[in-house]
This record gives structure tokens, sequence and C-alpha cells, in this order.
């Protein structure tokens, strides 16, 4: 007998999170395999663990020294890093699902994304025009940069949305988080106008890309996430009940000012770690917790890690797909938009056609 | 406001006492100086116009606003001294705007109510489910116990809302228009199963504008008018067609339905001495 929430009788066997879960760590394991063994310089399993053996336990691998570098500072890096933002976005798409009531929602809908976005480019304007500053041209001063503005953009939202009674109503958040997102996308316009000649390099970045991405970028994103996926699994029970409605969930025992407050935060962890190492990389917070909903249902205690690994899954394969299988190198979040852009259309229908029934 | 706890029957300490209570919606005085026993085994009818203060007080009663002034008292301890815990296991709200915007299956969101004695996770017990079960059949969801909410019609979403807070197994219970968009039969049954709640000992504390559905199943009626409390007691004596026609300015008039077998009652507007047209 199971416990818990969720109502397993519905769903049938692979539908349950257990199952589930298991099928994305599996796709996702070929998925990596196979995209380390795709693209200019191809290698052979034996060659991989080949290498990794020799930088976790010594010993120079038997192979040339350039496949070593392409390997290991080039390739990995690269894969590891799409990997991990696709899990921050999805982990972060599930939470504001969930918060704001509406499973249209995503990282955009507050503007955490656009402030994230908007972050890295004061960074990347300030690094242009006073050269000087070489520390503003690493990873690190890029993440914070975005994180920083991100945190800035959610305090405001939040401050906006408040009632007189320091009440956050969903709605409310939604307005002042596109209001805000509005403001950010001027300010962002403003930026590429002071860039002038270089405006390239914004534009690019902007676009989402994992173009030359380091074992700094995916260690970043994995030190934002991390904490954001714990202290989201620490609430799930709590989301579950306050998706009832905020005065539903009082009533329950559940603080949700503060619970809501952690998952903001956590959120914005996630949402601007992924945007300040890959750029925009639009729908994969929106799409991934929406498909795993319907697979596993809307627990928040499975479909916050499931969302997880399926934003991995998702975004480790459009890299893919841009880096190895399409001719030059379309800006990966150009790809989904394309790609995601008609799910979510679909979507959209489905819930105007039941919503039509109510 | 005593005159209630001196009409009731004598019981050894009310469960929810209020007093002097009042609050202010910014400068305008929604409620003031509302007091009031509640007994425990006693279903309660809380009535009045629009604007009356009903809300209010039961989210005054649940905790899900601080009053202006006065104090409310739970089971004999200020329900400050609560933790959220504490006070989810001895007061349930069914409240009329509940959201149910994701597919959780009715059982799934009735299992919700049982959130003040679980753990972090969720897990649920034999004891928990059982409690589950008791509150889906005691609302006729019975058949639809996996249907996805999103899936269900305004009346059976209302009684999911029900159901949740029956899950819940409080010793009080707040029920806010739990009847709106309800027909007539689930209308009657859950205004009975609230008597019949009240009557194994529980304290029921119904908000209702359906009068007449409500009178036969109500052992005392309380309304207020104005943010003010202006009747209250049980029922015989205070759903009649005077206090009926003070409270709502209207022509009123109770009498016994032979049919239902409780009070009835009928009104018209003021000054007038027939419907239109007749």
């Amino acid at each position: 007998m199971p416990a818990g929430f969720t109502d397993y009788q519905t769903r049938a066997r692979w539908r349950s999170p257990w199952t589930f879960g298991l099928v994305l760590f599996l796709a996702l394991g070929v998925m990596l395999a196979v995209s380390v063994n795709f693209g200019y310089m191809p290698f052979s399993p034996g060659e991989i663990i080949e290498v990794l053996r020799g930088k976790f336990f010594g010993g120079l691998p038997e192979l040339p020294e350039n496949r070593v570098i392409v390997l290991w500072e080039v390739r990995l890096p690269r894969l590891m890093t799409a990997l991990l933002a696709g899990a921050a976005l999805g982990l972060s798409g599930a939470i504001f699902q969930g918060l704001l009531l509406n499973p249209l929602a995503d990282p955009y809908t507050l503007g955490v994304s656009s402030g994230a976005a908007c972050g890295a480019a004061i960074v990347i304007i300030t690094g242009l025009l006073a050269p000087g500053l070489t520390f503003l041209n690493t990873p690190w001063a890029l993440t914070c940069g975005a994180f920083i503005v991100a945190s800035l953009t959610l305090a405001l939202v939040i401050a906006l949305a408040r009632d007189e009674q320091k009440h956050l109503s969903p709605t409310n958040l939604i307005l002042s988080g596109v209001i805000m997102s509005a403001i950010l996308s001027a300010a962002i316009s403003f930026i590429k106008y002071l860039a002038g000649d270089q405006v390239s390099s914004i534009i690019f970045w902007l676009l989402g890309s994992f173009v030359a991405r380091t074992w700094t970028d995916a260690g970043l994103v994995l030190a934002f996430f991390l904490p954001a996926l714990l202290i989201a699994l620490w609430s799930a029970v709590d989301l579950n009940i306050m998706t009832l409605g905020a005065r539903s969930a009082e009533t329950l025992g559940v603080n949700t000012r503060r619970v809501r407050l952690r998952l903001l935060a956590a959120a914005s962890l996630a949402a601007s770690a992924a945007v300040s190492v890959a750029g925009i990389i639009g729908f994969v917070g929106l799409i991934v917790p929406h498909l795993v909903r319907l697979v596993t249902g809307p627990d928040h205690r499975s479909l916050l890690p499931l969302s997880a690994l399926g934003g991995a899954l998702l975004l480790l394969s459009a890299d893919t797909v841009v880096r190895a299988v399409l001719p030059g190198e379309i800006p990966v979040g150009v790809l989904t938009a394309l790609l995601a852009g008609p799910v979510f259309l679909v979507i959209f229908r489905r819930r105007m056609g039941r919503l039509a029934y109510d | 406001m005593t005159d209630l706890a001196a009409k009731a029957p004598a019981a050894p300490s009310p469960w929810l006492t209020v007093s002097n209570l009042g609050f202010f919606h910014g400068t305008q005085e929604v409620l003031s100086g509302v007091g009031l026993e509640f007994q425990p085994g006693r279903h309660y009818i809380l009535a009045g116009p629009n604007g009356a203060g009903k809300s209010t007080l039961l989210d005054l009663l649940a905790n899900l606003k601080k009053p202006a002034s006065g104090g409310i008292m739970v089971r004999g301890r200020p329900m400050n001294d609560f933790s959220p815990l504490a006070l989810a296991r001895a007061l349930a709200l069914a409240p009329q705007d509940f959201r149910l915007n994701f597919s959780f299956t009715v059982r799934e969101v009735v299992a919700m109510g049982r959130r003040p004695y679980l753990g972090r996770w969720g897990r649920l017990t034999a004891r928990d489910y059982a409690a589950v079960d008791r509150a889906i059949e005691a609302v006729d969801l019975g058949t639809l116990v996996h249907k996805p909410v999103t899936a269900l019609s305004g009346g059976e979403r209302q009684r999911v809302v029900a159901a949740r807070a029956l899950a819940q197994e409080t010793p009080i219970l707040l029920l806010d228009e739990p009847t709106s968009g309800l027909d007539v039969a689930h209308g009657l049954a859950l205004m009975d199963l609230a008597r019949r709640r009240a009557e194994a000992g529980t304290l029921v504390i119904t908000v209702t504008h359906d009068l007449n559905l409500a009178a036969p199943f109500a052992h005392e009626f309380v309304f207020l008018k104005k943010g003010r409390l202006v009747a209250a007691g049980i029922t015989e004596e205070t759903f009649t067609g005077d206090i009926l026609a003070m409270v709502y300015e209207a022509g009123a008039r109770v009498a016994r339905d032979d049919f239902s077998g409780g009070p009835a009652a009928s009104f018209r507007l003021p000054g007038r001495n027939s419907a239109p047209g007749v």
C-alpha cells in the first residue's frame, strides 16, 4: 500500500513517480553517452572511461593529449552545464507554477529571468566600457550579477504585489512580474544601445547558448541548483497544500508567507544560475513541469525532482542537436523556443477546452 | 452579550468565546463590540445581510485575520497561545474561495486535510486513510474518489472542500457558504451532516444566506447587521418574523412548515402587501 497523498490507484504503473523517475534517469544516462560521442570529435565509451579514470584516480590516460583536452576541457563541461542548467530551469518552473497556482507560469512570469538577464548584461557592458576591470570577464561575476539583479527584481515584485495586510496574492504577483519584465526589457535594450558596435556579444549571449562553457560554469549552476532543490523538497508537501489557496493552507497549519518566500528564493536561485551561464532559454521551465504533471500527477514531492530530471534531459538533448546535428551553431535558446512554442500552444488550447467545460 | 449564554442549555464551558471583538477594513469599521459564546454539540447559523461582517467574523474565528480589539478564546485558552498546527487540530474551515487548479484526485485533496497530523513528507497512516474515506463517504463522493478535481462540477468541488475540512476531524468546524452551488438534495444532505456532526459533539458554525435550507438543521442563530451583533439564541426564539424583519429590513413571517417539519420564513419588500402582479 503506497503511502502519501499520491493516489496511485488511478494511474498506470509506469506513471508512478519512481518508475517514471527511473525512466528519465536512464534516458539521461543514454543521452549523455550519445552526446559525448556526437560532434566534431567522437569518443568511444572506452576512451571516456579512460579519461575519467585518469582525471579522478591519477595515471595518465593512454590517449593523444588533444583528445583528452577536447573531452575534458570542452565537451564534458559543456554537456554538464547544459544538463544542470536544464535541471535548474525545470525545477524553477515547477516551483513557480505551484506557487502562482498557474500551470502556465514559468521563471519569466515574475521577471526573475529578465532580472537575471539584465544583471548579466550590466556585467558585460561594464566589462566592455571599463576594460580595466578584468574580474568582470569571469563567469563568477556574470552569475553573481545575474543573481543580484534577479533577487532585486523579485524583492521589488513582492513589494509591489503586497496588499495592505502584507498578503501576496498570485494574481498580484503575476501582474507586478509583468510590469517588472517590461521595465527590465527596456533596460536591456538600453544596455544594447550603450554597447554600440559590440552589441553582438550581448545579443548572442542573450540568445542562449552553451558554446565554450567551462567546469566553472557547471560548478556555478550546481552550487545554486542544489540548495534550491533541497529547499524545494523540504517545502513540497506545503506547496501541495498551498495549491488549495492561501486561506485553506493557513487553516491547515501552513505558514504560507514563510513557505512562499522560501520557495520564491529557491526558484530564483535556480533560475538566475541557469540564465547567467546559458542566457535566455525559454519554455524549458514551462513545458517540462507540465509534461511531468501529465504523466505522474501534480504532487510536488515527485513533480519537483522529476521536473529537474526532465529539464536536464530536454536541454542536454537540445544542446546536442544544435551542436552536432544541425549545421552551424544555432543558439540553443532559439531551438527550444521554436520547438516548445507549438507544444505550449497545444497545452494552452487543451486547457482552454477544459475551462470551457467548467 | 450574554443573553445567548443565558438561553443556551447549561454547558460546562464554551469551546469558542469572543469578547468585544472589533475589526477594521482600512478605516471602515466592519465589526464592533461582538461578544458570543459557542457551546460544543450545537450547530450555529451565522446570518445577516450583505456586508454585515459574517465572513470577517468567520475569518477571525479561523485566525485568518487578527482582531483590532477584543479577543477569542478556544476551549478556554487565548487563540494566540495556539501554534498554527495546534490550532489546525482544533479548528477546521471549509472556505468559500478555495482553489482547485491542479489535477489532484478527490482523495488526494481530501487527504490534505490530514496535514496537521502528518510529518514533513506527508506520509499517511491507516488511521489517516480511514479518516479520509469517512469524510469522502460523508459528502457522498464515494464514486468520484479517483477523479481529478479539475474534472468535477462546481457542486462536486464544493463537497470536496467540505470533505477536506471534515477529514481534519477537529472539535470545531467552520463552514463558509457550504451549500452555495449545491443542488437541493446535496444542500439538504450537507446541512443534515452539519447537524449530525454537532449532535456527535462537534461545535459547528455555518455561514449561509439560505435561511430556509438551514433553519430546520440549526440549533441556534446568530444575526449580524452592520458589524454588530443584533440577535443570538436558540432557533425557536431568534428565527422569528420580527427579528428577520429587523435584520433584513424586509417584511418577514415565520411559520412552521408541515412538510419539512422545521420553521420556514417568507419575505416581501417592505411596505408592500403582496408580490408584484398579485
